[in-house]
C-alpha cells in the first residue's frame, strides 16, 4: 500500500516536472527577446529540475543514490543562476538592448550596469 | 595550511562517498582531480572561505525552504505568462543591496536569478540591477522581502562573531 502511494507520488512529480520543462521550452519560443527568454529557461532550471529530482529520490529509496541525487540538485541550483547571469551580462556587454515596456525606465537610467571592456 | 588539509579531506570524503568504484586507476583519477581542485582553489584565494559561519547556521535551511516557496510561486506566475505572452511588460529595476558581506550579496543576486521572472544583470557595491518579466515580478524584488530575508540570514553571523 505504502509502495503504491510512493509510486503514485513520484510518478506525478516526474510528470509535473516534465510538464514544466515543456512549458519552459515553450516560453523560450514565445517570449520576444533574449532577456525575456531567459525567464522562460528559468522555469526549466528550477521547478522542473526540483520536481524531477524529488520524483527520482522517491524512486531510489534511502540509499547512496539519494545522496547523489540531492547533490546533483544542489549543484544545479547553484550553477544555473550563475550561468544565467553570465549569459545576460555577456549580452549586455555585447550591446543587446532589451525590449522594454513603454512605461518603464530605459537601461541607461540605471547604475551598476556592466561597462563594456575591451 | 590547516585549511588546505581540511579542504582536501572534505573533498576526499565526498569523492569516496559518491564514487563507489574502488580500483587503482579510479583512485589515481580521484587523487589527480583532488589536487587540481585544491590548486584552483588556492589560485582563486578562496581556501578557508567555507568556514563562514553562515554556512553552518540553522537559518540557512529555513531560508532555503522560504526561497523554495517563493520559487514555486514565481514559477506558476511565469508559466501563466508563457500561455499569454502578450501580457508581459519587461522592465529594468535597480534595488539597493543592504548586505555587508560579499556572501550575502552573492546569495541576493543568485536567489533573484533563481526566481523565474527576475534575472540579475548587474551587481556592484550597493546596487542590484535586474531584468523583470512584468510588473508583478518586479514588485517582488522592489518590495525588499528577499533583501530583508537575507539580512536576517546574515544576522546570524553577526551574533556569533
Amino acid at each position: 500500500m505504502l509502495e503504491w502511494g510512493i509510486n503514485i507520488l513520484s510518478g506525478s512529480l516526474l510528470l509535473i516536472g516534465g510538464a514544466f520543462g515543456f512549458i519552459g521550452g515553450l516560453g523560450l519560443f514565445r517570449f520576444p527577446d533574449f532577456y525575456t527568454r531567459l525567464h522562460g529557461a528559468g522555469i526549466t532550471d528550477t521547478l522542473c529540475a526540483i520536481c524531477i529530482g524529488a520524483g527520482l529520490i522517491l524512486q531510489s529509496g534511502i540509499s547512496l543514490l539519494t545522496l547523489k541525487l540531492l547533490l546533483i540538485l544542489l549543484f544545479l541550483l547553484f550553477t544555473a543562476p550563475t550561468a544565467t547571469h553570465a549569459l545576460s551580462r555577456a549580452a549586455m556587454i555585447d550591446g543587446v538592448e532589451p525590449e522594454l515596456a513603454d512605461d518603464s525606465e530605459p537601461l541607461s537610467a540605471h547604475r551598476g550596469k556592466p561597462s563594456s571592456r575591451t | 595550511m590547516r585549511n588546505v588539509l581540511f579542504l582536501s579531506l572534505t573533498l576526499a570524503g565526498l569523492w569516496l562517498a559518491i564514487s563507489g568504484v574502488y580500483k587503482p586507476v579510479i583512485f589515481f583519477l580521484g587523487g589527480a582531480s583532488l589536487i587540481l581542485v585544491v590548486w584552483i582553489a588556492l589560485r582563486m584565494r578562496i581556501v578557508g572561505d567555507e568556514h563562514n559561519p553562515l554556512v553552518f547556521s540553522w537559518r540557512l535551511p529555513v531560508f532555503w525552504l522560504w526561497a523554495l516557496g517563493q520559487i514555486i510561486q514565481a514559477n506558476l506566475h511565469v508559466a501563466r505568462l508563457v500561455f499569454s505572452p502578450e501580457k508581459i511588460s519587461p522592465r529594468i529595476v535597480s534595488v539597493p543591496v543592504p548586505h555587508k558581506s560579499s556572501l550575502g550579496k552573492v546569495v541576493y543576486g543568485n536567489t533573484c536569478t533563481l526566481t523565474p521572472g527576475t534575472v540579475t544583470i548587474g551587481l556592484d557595491r550597493d546596487t542590484l540591477v535586474a531584468h523583470a518579466l512584468d510588473e508583478q515580478s518586479a514588485q517582488s524584488l522592489v518590495s525588499g522581502r528577499l533583501a530583508d530575508k537575507i539580512c536576517w540570514l546574515e544576522g546570524s553571523t553577526e551574533s556569533q562573531q
